[in-house]
């Protein structure tokens, strides 16, 4: 009894003060923002990394998500009648939630254990001390502009991920179910809403490339500086970023789409 | 030419308000690691413009000294004074405006392993300074030449040895011109004729710039025919202090011991351990 509540205390100041650190480590970050406005080239480099080399994934799953929602729609939509809504039904789903989430869940599994493991071996191999020792602050110069490049990119995979999944979506549905091409984009055209739809996604995925980077480089930063500290680093990265995502998902929804 | 040759602009250097002869001085210094007390009321001058190595067994905390001067550690009680300033009262500012001033190589290297083997060294120089391109390129190519390793300028820091990255962290050590550099180790993993070399080197450069320099090493010979002064660590407190001529003549059964390399004394070759055959008896009994 006294061992579990004793196991419970010190797990809760340990998640106190990883929070504290993480906290601290997102200001630091934050800090350095403006110093990357004279080295925009390290911003890039990571929008290349974290975002484009990205692009692929996430275009395959766009692909078969928006044919899967082609088809799902299609037979829920013709019990009612009302299969020429489909394109509707496949843009809303992706545009409000599938796009962001699902996206960010890649992101986390793809760029995110990779910063983790990055961060983690320079702080291992002490390249992040050579750079204090060198009078360069690791956390502005390496952990900035990774946060920066992240948040950056998100919105952009996004976008790309719902417009593939609505060709893909078009494809079943128009292509192999016969749904009438017309109906299919103008309904679309009609009924999704730039404000209500568009920018509640783009905010979306603007919070989860935050969140993912940021616990992504926390992860890496924080890691025990050895081989299974690493490895455990970037599963927490993953886990943590995607149950995230998930939660932030819902919180968002909630406060943009429930009135 | 000597990688001394040819100094970039130096940031407006404040001459430390009493400009005493001591650079590094460090009172009372107490330090522990889980547990494990590494220094416990250590005092330790360095003078300026001297070589002064330090000298210790493996595990001894050499290398946590050189991360407390640096400012990387913490001291849990005591203070260091590098050039008059409090390291630990400094804010990040000047503690950084202070580490410009202070060349450290690591016992690892710590090369930054995605930029190659000139950008290594050009980094420090890049992002203090804004130097042309031309002048950046002799800077560095000039540092490569002194540890012999211009010919390797565009290799990886993954393809080097030990021994050539070694050399490589100690050109980028020196590349801002410091006022006193760390070297954790240099000698290690490097064959006789480099050896030679390096050690001439840490004393040329020493002298040339009138640099301090601190030399962690275990080549008790090398390091001893080129420092002018040297502190015996061990269990968190000074042993022995002198010039190289004082620690030949010392007596005491600890120094003779460490300096010719005897394996019995006073030093123990093992970590604190249970005796060798009850442990194993006792793995057997399980
Ligand atoms: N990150 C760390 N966490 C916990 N203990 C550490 C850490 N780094 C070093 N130590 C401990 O601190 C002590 C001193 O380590 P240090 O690296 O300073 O020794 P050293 O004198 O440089 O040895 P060597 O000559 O082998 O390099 C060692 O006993 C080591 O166990
Ligand atoms: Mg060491």
């Amino acid at each position: 009894m006294i061992n579990a509540l004793a196991s419970l205390g010190h797990w809760a100041l340990n998640t106190l003060a990883t929070s504290g650190r993480s906290l601290l480590l997102l200001l630091g970050m934050l800090a350095g923002l403006t110093s990357l406005l004279r080295r925009p080239r390290l911003v890039l480099l990571q929008i290349y990394s974290i975002g484009v080399l990205s692009i692929l994934i996430v275009v395959v799953s766009g692909l078969f998500v928006g044919m899967v929602l082609g088809l799902q729609g299609y037979y829920v939509l013709s019990r009612f009648g009302a299969a020429e809504s489909l394109g509707v039904m496949v843009a809303a789903s992706l545009v409000r939630e599938l796009g962001p989430v699902v996206s960010a869940l890649l992101v986390a599994g793809r760029a995110g254990s990779a910063l983790t493991a990055e961060i983690g071996l320079m702080k291992t191999t002490e390249q992040l001390s050579g750079l204090e020792m060198m009078a360069v602050d690791p956390v502005k110069r390496v952990l900035s502009p990774r946060l920066l490049g992240g948040f950056l990119s998100m919105p952009l995979l996004a976008a790309l991920f719902s417009a593939i999944g609505v060709l893909g979506g078009y494809f079943v549905g128009v292509g192999l179910l016969g749904v009438d091409s017309g109906a299919f984009w103008s309904q679309m055209q009609a009924q999704i809403d730039f404000s209500n739809d568009l920018v509640n996604g783009v905010i979306k995925s603007l919070v989860f490339g935050f969140v993912v980077t940021w616990i992504a480089l926390f992860e890496g930063y924080d890691a025990v500086p050895t081989a299974t500290g690493i490895s455990r680093a970037t599963t927490r990265t993953v886990v943590n970023g995607s149950l995230a995502v998930l939660a932030l998902d819902f919180v968002l929804t909630a406060l943009m789409f429930g009135d | 030419m000597t990688a001394a040759s040819a100094r970039p602009p130096q940031p407006t250097m404040t001459p430390a308000p009493e400009a005493s002869s001591v650079l590094v001085r460090v009172r009372g210094l107490c330090f522990s690691r889980d547990e494990q007390v590494i220094f416990d009321h250590l005092d330790l001058d360095i003078e300026r413009g001297k070589v002064t190595a330090i000298m210790g067994p493996s595990g001894a905390g050499k290398t946590t000294l050189l991360k407390l001067i640096g400012g990387l550690l913490r001291p849990d009680a005591g203070r260091i004074e590098v050039d008059g300033q409090d390291i630990g009262t400094l804010s990040r500012r000047e503690l950084f405006e202070l580490r410009i001033r202070i060349g450290m190589l690591f016992q690892s290297g710590a090369l930054l392993t995605d930029l190659n083997v000139f950008e290594n060294i050009a980094y420090p120089l890049r992002e203090h300074y804004r130097l042309p391109e031309s002048v950046l390129r002799r800077l560095v190519l000039m540092k490569l030449e002194a540890v012999g390793l211009r010919g390797a300028a565009q290799l990886m820091p993954s393809s080097l040895s030990g021994g050539m990255a070694r050399r490589v962290a100690l050109a980028r050590a020196v590349a801002l011109d410091p006022m006193m550099i760390m070297y954790d180790e240099p000698f290690t993993g490097q064959d006789p004729i480099s050896m030679g070399v390096l050690v001439s080197l840490i004393r040329q450069l020493n002298d040339a710039s009138a640099m301090t320099s601190l030399l962690v090493s275990h080549d008790v010979r090398e390091t001893l025919s080129i420092a002018d002064q040297a502190y015996l660590i061990a269990q968190g407190r000074l042993i022995c202090q002198g010039t190289p001529q004082e620690i030949a003549r010392e007596s005491s059964p600890w120094v003779r011991q460490f300096v010719d390399g005897l394996p019995d004394g006073p030093v123990h070759f093992h970590y604190p351990a249970p005796d060798l055959a009850a442990s194993l008896l006792s793995e057997a009994h399980r």
